[in-house]
């Protein structure tokens, strides 16, 4: 764990936000929406939390990390690119052919992507069956996911939540993006969700209400899930209110937004705000 | 060979990845609650640290297999042959070839082999789907001794694969000491006027189909194309130029299986006749395996008429 403040934290947000614009805005393609409402969590993770080496992308000691809404990729490639994984220049290259940032992640291409996925509900299985080889091998190491509220739909979701409660999977933590969006409407119309941390609570995980758009109340949560007392076999659900689109007044809260490009006017006002939010 | 004891191939599964778990500490056999019936008992019983079960959750399994992948580990995800392929078909492609990860899927049940239990558990289509995705190897041993042998091919060689045993008890075909080599055709004996081809379960049929054939004059060369994908190629050429007669014979669908990889072959060749046998395009239902055969023109009759009127 990095000793970085909230004020560092903040800004770290911002940026990645602002390169998530840039790299979607350069590929006229992506999904804003969600890689927005998803920064806080991402950002305190790879600045704060997680133990890698970019230098060194498979070490086998490593944290890991599984976008299980693997569509939300720029904000992790914008992680990855801010902290050395690869060149930032990579970044303009998102979607294009030849580029190790695919429209949706990929293990093989890109360093620091720790399983493919792109394809909804397969990345807590993915991440549960890493963190069960931690504890096979008697490993530290802490694995992260990101989970859509609506990506929850999907039924192996609720399979692998089992395997963590049979398996002990305190080393698992996930964030739930409650944005409240999907691609065809709100949650509520498409496939109402209920209360999704009472769900995790009855498979037998640990669950934290909180803003996940709030760096303060993400650190609180995430610095909970490193305290000795929750090292008591409970997987992790941190379940964080979100807002889609978060930190662009026009992408906030719109469906519309979920896999949508700006054009200039869009691209140009977004940035502004944006950088009126550094601090 | 008939003097021998009739085994299941899920057997030489069970038997041979107690031997290859205790070599190597990364395997680990993932069971998806059917460990009883697909042999993983034993394994259970004497590696206790090396085994999961995650419970009737197939797509989970397979996620999970995934995950233990990318940390070194050599997942076997043991279930049956249609939920190995088909209920998990998109995590296989997702999370296991797209990731080209050291995972094998072990299935039992494969064909017609779960005779009484009828068309749910028949997979008469598996390895026809799975041939479609890349980086996967697809193989089906005939018995016993080959069954264990490409399982310990399978662990020792890196990449997805997906094995397919049988439920029920197979003639055995080799000894223990005939080796294999993952994507290449095994020459059961060689002969001049006809090539056949199986794998799996109709090996045993095809080398009586050549007794006959002889007893007929008609010198047939059997191959055991135990691995369908990659395609022994080469095994298949050869058939065409110094043969020019094939039949091919499996337990599935005569689409995409073992039948349709050797036509292609042959049609960019072009040249060569190639007859199929193999289950029809339709489904199986609960009767004893060899009416189940028989009803798709899997015998060794057939073979023997087809490779006559060829």
């Amino acid at each position: 764990m990095k000793d970085v403040s909230i004020k560092e934290l903040k800004n770290a947000a911002t940026d990645l936000r602002m390169k998530v614009i840039d790299m979607i805005y350069k590929a006229q393609s992506g999904h804003p929406g969600g890689s927005l409402s998803a920064a806080e969590f991402v950002t305190a993770c790879y600045f704060k939390y997680m133990n890698v080496d970019p230098k060194n992308p498979r070490w086998a000691d490593r944290d890991r990390m599984v976008l299980s809404k693997g569509h939300v990729c720029p904000i992790q490639y914008a992680a990855l690119g801010a902290l050395g994984y690869f060149p930032l220049e990579v970044l303009d290259t998102l979607r294009k052919e030849g580029s190790p940032l695919q429209g949706h992640p990929s293990m093989i291409k890109c360093p620091g992507i720790d399983i493919s996925t792109g394809s909804l509900g397969q990345g807590l299985a993915c991440a549960a069956g890493m963190a069960l080889a931690g504890k096979m091998d008697k490993k530290d190491y802490k694995v992260f996911c990101v989970v859509g509220d609506g990506e929850a739909q999907e039924g192996e979701i609720w399979e692998a939540a089992n395997t963590a409660n049979k398996y002990k999977l305190d080393n698992r933590i996930m964030f739930v993006d409650v944005n409240r969006l999907q691609l065809d409407g709100t949650c509520e119309e498409v496939m109402p969700n209920g209360d999704l941390g009472a769900k995790f609570k009855a498979f037998g995980w640990d669950v934290y209400y909180y803003d996940g758009n709030s760096m303060e109340e993400t650190v609180e949560v995430l610095d909970k899930c490193y305290a000795p007392e929750a090292q008591n076999g409970n997987p992790k659900a941190l379940i964080g209110a979100t807002v889609k689109g978060k930190g662009v007044s026009f992408m906030e809260n719109q469906v519309g937004w979920h896999g949508v490009a700006p054009n200039d006017e869009q691209y140009a006002q977004a940035m502004e705000e944006l950088k009126a939010q550094l601090i | 060979m008939s003097e021998l004891k009739k085994i299941p191939t899920r057997n030489g599964f069970g038997d041979e990845i107690v031997e290859v778990g205790k070599e190597n500490p990364e395997i680990v056999v993932l069971d998806i609650d059917i460990g009883k019936s697909c042999k993983t008992g034993e394994f259970k019983k004497q590696l206790p640290d090396q085994y999961l079960n995650v419970g009737i959750a197939e797509q989970n399994g397979a996620g999970v297999a995934a995950g233990l992948a990318t940390c070194g580990k050599i997942p076997f995800v043991v279930t049956y042959a249609a939920f190995g392929s088909m209920r998990i078909c998109e995590m296989i492609r997702q999370e296991i070839c797209y990731t080209n990860l050291n995972v094998k899927i072990a299935c039992s049940h494969g064909g017609f082999t779960p005779a009484n239990d009828g068309a749910s558990h028949q997979a008469i289509e598996d390895m026809g789907i799975l041939r479609t995705i890349p980086n996967i190897s697809i193989m089906m041993p005939a018995d016993y001794n080959q069954a264990r042998k490409l399982v310990r091919a399978a662990a020792e060689t890196y990449g997805p694969m997906y094995l397919r045993f049988t439920r029920d008890a197979m003639e055995q075909v080799y000894g223990p000491d005939v080796e294999f080599e993952i994507g290449k055709a095994y020459q059961i004996q060689d002969g001049k006027d006809v090539a056949i081809i199986a794998n799996g379960d109709t090996v045993s049929l095809a080398i009586k189909a050549a007794k006959a054939l002889e007893e007929k004059g008609v010198s047939a060369r059997v191959l055991d194309m135990h691995t369908i994908k990659p395609l022994d190629v080469e095994a298949v050429k050869a058939c065409v130029e110094e043969i020019g007669k094939i039949v091919t014979v499996e337990d599935h669908n005569i689409i995409n299986g073992l039948g349709s990889g050797v036509c292609e072959v042959a049609a960019e060749m072009g040249k060569g006749k190639v007859k199929r046998i193999g289950i029809q395009d339709q489904f199986g239902e609960s009767a004893p395996y060899e009416r189940l055969l028989a009803k798709n023109g899997i015998t060794v009759d057939n073979i023997v008429e087809t490779a006559l009127a060829l």
